[in-house]
Parts: structure tokens; C-alpha cells; sequence
């Protein structure tokens, strides 16, 4: 961009650790400028006093430095140069190639209209019967796994992507450890997918605040390929625990009052802005779409926390994964994970059984629980309590264990063959119509 | 938010529009202070200038109200979204929520001569297949006379189809168009009464174990994944109401994107039309500006007060009033205001009592009757009920469903917690009197023994994980497995089963009488406890198959008779 005509402004008349004030004239809310070449954003603007956030920290800014400002909100130029390229906060290249070439377009803009909107109905096939048996995918849809930090949901979350038949994965790593980062990029050009993969990544060692341009980042990309190209895009984002971590910095360099676990009292507007992004697309505009699966890591496993709490109120299910210590792997826990969209494909996409059989064995396994507690607190067992344990094991390792790999007849299939095992045809609690087929 | 400088009289709440880069921003004045204007803006405020022209209104936050809302699709601000262009929602567009070409079908219904207040009906139209009231001006004053009225024929909304002389003599001309501000209660009623007309919705929990009356109002709190949606969606697809008025209200995009996918397709089980015929969508869902979420709840509110002056019965969803809540507290907290509980403002209590307050039952002047009965749902952060937006709803909302995660997590929907749930109308004098003269004098007795049984049953469940299987009398077990009969067969319903999903009125007594009959039944002994669990296992899948039949078919009469024969016979 040009500035040889733009007027620069030397008078900085207050620093804070966040933000440079200074006075100027006709600048725009949300416009860019830079400082001595430091990237900062207008966030208030007084009569003339305008306050400018730094993004990656005011330090060594004098008072005397050169402002300028650009004229645009952040902005990412969009074509298809884009493919395969890894960019940082600011959509500028970090793999050493050259800078993009394409459309200008600002970023975080407006929402889709609803009723342009087609509703969901698409499946997504992962193979993994945690998923695709008790809490199916559905293109359009937004989804995080809640995690504990060891908990491998990056490597899932790979699994998901690699195995998803999208034309496009775009990734968006906030606060992302270097060894994740190189985990991501190695495992898509091993899977030689390469080329179908856009990365925009904040790493642990980049400054905290710019992650916040991230998500808009991706679903800007993301609304190119679905909106200009009627791709089917799946945008993938970790860790939004990070980022949300990063507005509560920001709101409280900026005086806000705090509301729950110090959070911005406009968390859920704030989140919900980046999940709605995820969209399905009618025919009549090219039935593109845009997926979101992102990760919002826990602390404690607590689920209360605000972070957490609006993320569930705001995606359409949550996926956790869970050590199943009697089958010793790691299980997609069928209790708490939940897709809110699997019965626009369940029993529609797949076999009419679905539904019925998903929610029995899921009763059973509750039935074994409750077992366990017995087992536990030195009660006896009962014949049924004993072969629902026994049912449990199975299930777990045949079915909920991430490292499965079915289709979703299959995994009807077995858990039918489970039931036939373990159980009493009443025992099941499932509808006639289908055990006069299956149950045999 | 943004400060004007103004260079005339501006009221509290009055609307007006601000310039720039070509766009129009509608705003709200929320503060005055000597010349400058503190205002809401309804929209994203990116690039605007210092400078920028504004332009005020002379009214407040209102809308149009009048024929041709039905089966339409708003926004907070009640534009039609469906009149809206391209794929994104543009910043600065409006449309005109009404239809000022289309013809309707007017009769009217005052004389010349007649008598007139605000509000009256003078003409009707019909708008698919509602009976429509054209009335008198909302704002006229004291009593006017008709000077003359249009002959049966067909009209546009902005036609004039009567005029009436004013009190002090002036002509009025009236159109089908009202305007009305939103934040404002319309009080045209004669009189409103404690509500006791049973709402039937179809669903189990509700309409057996705690009903809800035409005009009520109730309450839906619950964290994330309890099924409140859900629950919302089956009440408005099945409850008898005129009207179904939806607001979305800062929730998520597929939601309502499933509403206008499946009810113009679904049939309304009481009329046999299309659900969408009835109903109207207004949507601001959490990615549409926050400051037109606070508006929507009203937008909604006072349609749903349009229709029920008409002598309709209005059912208005709001999904979630947490999320209004939470537009609350942003703006006020923008307006650097001292914060309430949990950072909401100091008078979310009052607010959240005066919305809930507009609901009810009422008698027109002219003796007719209509209702607005509200069902709001909460989201309570960490699913915690003790937080400002569930505490304050429960003082003022009659009926309480409380979604619990227990439950859900068990799969035992919908969710409904059965003891701590209620609903007020259960006690009400009113309320049984209608029920004995239109269902039974033993409707209700019965109802309050098996919340008893299931109070019961919850204790014992408690005492057995304590104790083991054998450390209770087996008539432990056989109490508590009663009360597992009535949460599998009453209060268990899938939403997504075509014939469970709905029980009508009769079917739902069906299914009380026998349930009752089988917890009264002592006349079965057992051995140990094994035998009990077998006992009402069987029991509970016959009790399920009869759910899934269709009603009176051979297969539910064949299951209705086993049942029958395992009370008889065991």
C-alpha cells in the first residue's frame, strides 16, 4: 500500500501497556494504522483523541513515534494462491514464499442471512463409532472437543480432518506450542493433502493478542472458498481457550468490569461471531459449506467455567474424550459428548435403526456405570448388572475407542450383535419394528 | 456506542439514523446529557467517523403492525428477511415488514354512527385463514364516532377504510396500519383475569404433570445440551394456540433455519394446516448485532399483544431470555453503569417482572377474550440455577421446567426434572375448576399421587444405593420401580418418534388411568427383588410399545391388553 500521501502523526500523548492515545482527525472506528511499523487497531475515539491497541505490546514505542493509519479494518487478500500456504495473524506468509495476490477483503464481516441459510443435512463419515454411531458430524455444523491439555484431541482432530472429505481444511492455531504446529504440517503432507490446506498460526512465541485476529483470519478464507468457489470447507481451530484468554487481557487493558472467571461480559457474542461462521449453503448459491470443529481445552476438566459454559450454549455439541481405564484407550465418552444435528442424518443418511440403537446401547453403558458404583461401594452384583460390565468393556473397545475404523452399517452391525450377546430382547427398550429385523 | 451532538429537543429512546460511507445506522438514544446524545447503535459501527450526520425521528423504537405478518421471517428490528438482498446481511438495510400492494378481503364490522375507542374492531380480513381485526387507532383519545366505513371489498393495507370523528371533532382516517413502540405494554383490555384455560401442548410432562394455561407464562432453564430447544420447538409445532410467535433471541443460526425448513411442511394437529401459516419468526441470532437482540424480545412481545386484541390466542417462545439478559448487561456496562449481581444491571429484576407481566389472559371491552401466554427459556452459565436470570424469572414466571443434565445425560428425555418442577396453575381454584367440567374430577388428585410416588421413588433409590439391593424390604424396590413406570411412560416422550412425539388431551388420560392402575395395584407378591425388577421391566417395554402405536390401532389395543392381563394376572 501506498502512504506517500498519508499524514503521520509524531505526538503520542499517552502510552499504556496496551494501547498508544493520540489526536487525530477523520479516523475510522476499527481502522488499522501502524506504529514505527508495530501493527494497532482504533478502539475508541473521542472527539479527537483516538486510542489505538497494539497488538503485540507497546513496548519500545516512544512518544515521538510515526503513526499512521491505513484507512481499513484487518484485511486478508483472498484467491486460490492461497492453497497450501501458511500465514500468521496478519494473513502475511511464513513459509518464505510470495505474498499473495487477489482480492482485498476485510475481515470478521457480516453474518449470513438466515433464511439464505439451507438447512444441514449432509453427513460427515469419520469412522470413528464415538462419533459417527452416538454424535454424527454434519457438514455446516460447529463443534469443539473439550479436553483436558494431555488429552490427544489435536491428533483426533488430524484424524477427523484427513478423513472428512473436504476440498479445503483451514487451520487456525492460537497459542499453538511449535511441536503441535510441526505435528499439524507434517501429518498433512504425509497424508499428501498438502495442497488442500490453509494454516493460519499464532504460536506460543508470537504475542498474545494477535491471536485474536486469527479466527476471522480462517473464516474469511474460509467464506472465499465456500461463498466464490462452492467448496465444502472445514475449518479447524485450536485452542480457543487461548483466545479467549486473549480478549479477557484486552478487556481488562481496557477498563471493562470483568464478568464470570474474569471473562469480557461479551464472551458469548464474542464466540458466537466466530462459531456462526459455520454455515450450509442452499443449491441455488452453489451449496458450499463451512465446518467447524475447534477445541476448547479445560482446566480441571471444568466444564463451568465461562469459557466452556457459552462455547456449549453456542456450537451445536460437544465431543470429549475420555480414558476408559477398564479397556486401557482413549474412548470418545459417550454421556457428555453430544452432536445436536445427528438426527438431521441419523436414521435419514444412515440406516433406520440408528437412533433406537445409539440411544439403548448408550443406556446400557449408563446401566454399567451405575454397576461400577455398586461394585465399588462393596455392594453385590446382580446377573444383569454383571453382563451390562460385561457389555461395557466391549463396546468400548469395539466401538467407542478412537482408533475404530467403520462404517456406520458396521457399527450398527456390532452393537446389535452386543445386544444379542449380552441382553434380553425387553432389556433392550428398543422398537418392534426393528428387532423383527435385527434381532435374530 | 456513539455521542451526538444535537441542535434540538431529542426524547429518551427516540430512534434515529446516523451516515456513513453511504450507510444509514439506525440508533436508540440511551442518555442525555445538555447537548450530546449518548446512542445505541442497532449495527456494526466499523469505520465511522467523527462528523458523521445524524438525523433523528420524533418516535421511538416502534413497529408496523397490520395485515401480512403471518409466516414471515424478522429480524429484531422487524425487517422481512426474506425481502433482504444477497447472502449477507448488509449493514444499513431495512425493508418494509408489511406488503403495501397485496389485496385483502375486507368486511366490516362497525356502522356508521358507532362508538368507538382505541383499538375497537371495525372491519376483519382474513389472513391465512386467522380471522383478522381491523381496530380503531391505538393511539386515538377518549371516544370517537364512525363517520364512515368502507363496503365488504378488497383493499390494500394503506387504503382508508373508515374515518371517525375525534372527540374535539376531527376527522381520523384509519387504516389497516397500527404503529405501536415496543417498550410499552398495550393495555387495551377490559380486564385480566388469574389465567385457567388448560394450554395443551402434547407433551406429556407438561400437559399431565405440569400444565400450563392459556395466557400463563413458564419458564425453560436448563445448561447446555439439556434438550431446551428441543422441548421449545415440540411446544410450539403442537400447543392448540391461533398464533405461535418465535423469538429467537441470540441463539444459534440452525435453529431457526430448522423452523423454516419444517414448518412449512409440518401440519398443525389441531387445524390440519401448515404449521408456518400460523407462525412468525423473529430472529436475531447470536452473530446479529447485540443491541437489536434487547429489541427483539419486545418486537415479539408486542406482536403477540396485536393479535391477542383481535381475541386470538397467542403462544410466544423466547429462546433464550438469558441471552437478552446478557445484551442488557453489555450495554450497560458500555454505559459504565455500577454493576448488579454478576456484572447485569441493578434493574434486570424489574425488566425481566414487566416482560413477563405483558403475558395473559383478558377480557376485551367487547366481551371477547384472548391470550398471550409466554414460555421463555434460561441459560444459566455452568448450569448453576442460582444466578440473576433464573432467580429473577422464578419470581415472576408461573411455571418451572427444569431441565437437568442427570437426566440428559441418562437420555431421559425430555428432561424435565419431575420434583422439582411445577407449575402454580395446579393450584389455582380455576384451574381445577375447568378441568373437572372438560377432562375429570379425579384428573388432578390422581396427577398429585403420582408426584408423590415419584417424590417417594427418588428417596428410595437414594436409600438402595446406600444400603444394596438387600438391605431394603423388597416393597422398597417395587415403590421405586412404580415410580420408574411413571417417569418411562409419562414423563419419557421421543420428540423424534412421529406417533410419540405428541399425545393428544384423551390419549394422555389413557395412558394416566393406566399407569395409575398399575401403581395402585398391590396385589402382586414377589420373592426378592429380582423378580420385582423383571415385573416392571416387562411391564415398562409394553408401556413403551403402546407409546410408539398409533392410538386405537390393533397393535395399541394388542399392547393395552397385555398390560391389562399382567396387572390382572402378574
Amino acid at each position: 500500500m501506498s502512504t506517500a500521501f498519508q499524514k503521520v502523526y509524531t505526538q503520542i500523548s499517552q502510552i499504556t501497556k496496551a494501547t498508544c492515545s493520540l489526536k487525530a482527525k477523520g479516523v475510522g472506528y476499527d481502522e488499522l494504522a501502524t506504529i514505527n511499523g508495530k501493527l494497532a487497531q482504533v478502539v475508541k475515539i473521542m472527539g479527537d483523541d483516538v486510542t489505538l491497541q497494539v497488538f503485540e505490546g507497546t513496548g519500545g514505542i516512544p512518544t515521538n513515534a510515526e503513526v499512521t493509519f491505513l484507512g481499513k479494518a484487518p484485511s486478508l487478500k483472498v484467491s486460490d494462491q492461497l492453497a497450501g500456504r501458511f500465514f500468521n495473524a496478519y494473513g502475511q506468509p511464513i513459509d518464505g514464499g510470495p505474498e499473495i495476490e487477489g482480492k482485498d477483503v476485510e475481515i470478521g464481516g457480516p453474518s449470513v442471512n438466515p433464511v439464505r441459510r439451507k438447512q444441514p443435512s449432509e453427513l460427515i463419515a469419520t469412522g470413528i463409532a464415538g462419533i459417527d454411531l452416538n454424535n454424527t458430524l454434519v457438514s455446516g455444523q460447529k463443534i469443539p472437543f473439550f479436553a483436558d491439555p494431555d488429552q490427544p484431541f489435536n491428533e483426533v482432530m488430524a484424524m477427523v480432518a484427513m478423513r472428512a472429505k473436504a476440498d479445503k481444511i483451514i487451520l487456525g492455531g492460537m497459542g499453538m506450542t511449535n511441536d503441535d504446529y510441526y505435528f499439524f504440517r507434517n501429518t498433512f503432507a504425509g497424508a499428501g493433502a498438502l495442497d488442500r490446506i490453509i494454516s493460519f498460526i499464532n504460536t506460543t512465541e508470537d504475542p498474545a493478542v494477535e491471536r485474536l485476529l486469527i479466527p476471522d483470519m480462517a473464516l474469511t478464507a474460509a467464506e472465499y472458498f465456500a461463498v466464490e468457489k462452492h467448496e465444502k470447507v472445514l475449518v479447524l481451530l485450536t485452542d480457543m481457550s487461548s483466545y479467549a484468554d486473549s480478549l479477557s487481557i484486552v478487556s481488562n487493558r481496557m477498563d471493562q468490569i470483568p464478568s464470570k472467571d474474569s471473562m469480557p461480559g461479551s464472551l458469548y457474542s464474542d464466540l458466537a461471531k466466530i462459531y456462526e461462521k459455520a454455515v450450509q449453503f442452499p443449491e441455488s448459491v452453489g451449496g458450499g459449506s463451512i465446518t467447524i470443529i475447534a477445541v476448547t481445552t479445560l482446566s480441571g476438566g471444568d466444564i463451568t467455567h465461562a469459557v466452556p459454559d457459552n462455547t456449549g450454549y453456542i456450537t451445536e455439541g460437544q465431543l470429549y474424550l475420555r480414558r476408559d481405564s477398564d479397556v486401557g484407550k482413549v474412548i470418545v465418552d459417550p454421556f457428555r459428548s453430544l452432536s445436536r444435528l445427528k438426527q438431521l442424518v441419523a436414521g435419514k443418511k444412515t440406516r433406520k435403526d440408528h437412533s433406537q440403537v445409539m440411544n439403548a446401547a448408550i443406556r446400557l453403558y449408563a446401566d454399567a456405570a451405575n454397576a461400577k458404583t455398586k461394585l465399588e461401594n462393596g455392594f453385590d452384583l446382580t446377573d444383569y448388572d454383571n453382563r451390562c460390565l460385561d457389555f461395557a468393556k466391549d463396546y468400548a473397545k469395539q466401538l467407542l475407542a478412537i482408533d475404530v475404523n467403520l462404517n456406520t452399517e458396521e457399527m450398527l452391525d456390532v452393537t446389535w450383535t452386543l445386544f444379542r450377546k449380552y441382553f434380553k430382547l425387553e432389556e433392550v427398550n428398543i422398537k418392534k419394528e426393528f428387532t423383527d429385523i435385527y434381532w435374530k | 456506542m456513539v455521542t451526538l451532538r444535537v441542535d434540538g429537543p431529542v426524547m429518551q429512546g427516540e430512534i434515529c439514523y446516523i451516515s456513513t460511507g453511504g450507510d444509514r445506522l439506525m440508533a436508540e438514544v440511551i442518555k442525555l446529557v445538555g447537548q450530546d446524545a449518548y446512542v445505541q447503535v442497532f449495527e456494526s459501527t466499523r469505520g465511522l467517523k467523527v462528523g458523521a450526520e445524524a438525523e433523528f425521528t420524533g418516535h421511538m423504537l416502534e413497529i408496523k403492525l397490520g395485515p401480512g405478518m403471518l409466516s414471515h421471517n424478522y429480524d429484531g428490528l422487524q425487517n422481512d428477511l426474506d425481502k433482504m438482498e444477497g447472502v449477507f446481511l448488509k449493514r444499513g438495510q431495512y425493508t418494509n415488514p408489511l406488503d403495501e400492494e397485496r389485496e385483502w378481503d375486507f368486511q366490516p364490522i362497525a356502522k356508521v354512527g358507532d362508538k368507538v375507542q382505541e383499538s375497537d374492531w371495525l372491519g376483519q380480513v382474513e389472513e391465512n385463514h386467522q380471522p383478522l381485526k381491523i381496530m380503531a387507532p391505538f393511539q386515538l383519545k377518549g371516544v370517537a364516532t364512525v363517520k364512515s366505513i368502507v363496503p365488504a371489498g378488497k383493499y390494500k393495507i394503506n387504503d382508508t377504510i373508515a374515518v371517525l370523528t375525534g372527540e374535539k371533532g376531527e376527522d381520523v382516517n384509519v387504516t389497516m396500519v397500527q404503529h405501536w413502540p415496543v417498550k410499552f405494554a398495550m393495555t387495551n383490555y377490559a380486564e385480566k383475569p388469574r389465567p385457567f384455560k388448560l394450554l395443551e401442548t402434547g407433551v406429556r410432562t407438561i400437559d399431565t404433570f405440569n400444565p400450563i394455561v392459556e395466557g400463563g407464562t413458564g419458564f425453560i432453564p436448563g445448561p447446555f445440551g439439556t434438550g431446551k430447544t428441543v422441548l421449545q420447538h415440540a411446544i410450539s409445532k403442537q400447543a392448540e394456540a391461533d398464533i405461535v410467535i418465535i423469538a429467537a433471541c441470540g441463539e444459534r443460526a440452525n435453529e431457526v433455519v430448522e423452523i423454516f425448513t419444517e414448518f412449512p411442511e409440518l401440519v398443525d394437529p389441531h387445524t390440519g394446516r401448515k404449521l408456518m401459516e400460523r407462525t412468525i419468526i423473529i430472529a436475531n441470532t447470536s452473530n446479529m448485532p447485540v443491541a437489536a437482540r434487547e429489541a427483539s424480545v419486545y418486537t415479539a412481545m408486542t406482536m403477540a399483544e396485536y393479535y391477542r386484541s383481535m381475541g386470538l390466542r397467542v403462544l410466544l417462545m423466547a429462546d433464550s431470555t438469558s441471552r437478552w439478559a446478557q445484551a442488557l448487561r453489555e450495554m450497560s456496562n458500555r454505559m459504565e453503569e455500577l454493576p448488579g449481581p454478576d456484572a447485569f444491571p441493578m434493574d434486570l429484576g424489574a425488566l425481566i417482572s414487566n416482560f413477563y407481566g405483558r403475558a395473559g389472559y383478558v377480557y376485551l371491552r367487547n366481551g371477547k377474550v384472548g391470550s398471550v401466554t409466554f414460555l421463555g427459556t434460561v441459560s444459566p452459565a455452568g448450569g448453576n440455577l442460582k444466578e440473576p436470570v433464573t432467580e429473577n424469572t422464578k419470581k415472576v414466571a408461573r411455571c418451572f421446567y427444569g431441565l437437568e443434565q442427570d437426566r440428559a445425560d441418562k437420555k431421559r428425555y425430555p428432561a424435565v426434572n419431575p420434583i422439582d418442577s411445577y407449575s402454580k396453575y395446579l393450584e389455582y381454584p380455576e384451574f381445577a375448576e375447568y378441568i373437572k367440567e372438560h377432562i375429570n374430577e379425579e384428573w388432578i388428585p390422581k396427577v398429585l399421587d403420582l408426584k408423590t410416588r415419584m417424590q417417594r421413588g427418588k428417596e428410595i433409590s437414594e436409600q438402595i444405593n446406600i444400603l444394596g439391593d438387600d438391605g431394603v424390604p423388597v416393597e422398597y424396590h417395587i415403590t421405586f420401580w412404580k415410580s420408574e413406570i411413571i417417569d418411562y411412560v409419562i414423563l419419557q416422550q421421543d420428540a423424534f418418534d412421529e406417533v410419540d412425539a405428541v399425545t393428544p388431551l384423551d390419549r394422555q388420560e389413557e395412558i394416566l388411568n393406566l399407569v395409575v392402575s398399575i401403581c395402585e395395584d398391590e396385589t402382586h407378591s414377589f420373592d426378592n427383588f429380582q423378580e420385582v425388577v423383571d415385573y416392571y421391566k416387562k411391564m415398562i417395554n409394553l408401556c413403551k410399545q403402546m407409546n410408539y402405536s398409533v392410538y386405537k390401532s390393533e397393535q395399541y389395543n394388542d399392547f393395552k391388553k397385555q398390560i391389562e392381563e399382567m396387572i390382572q394376572n402378574g
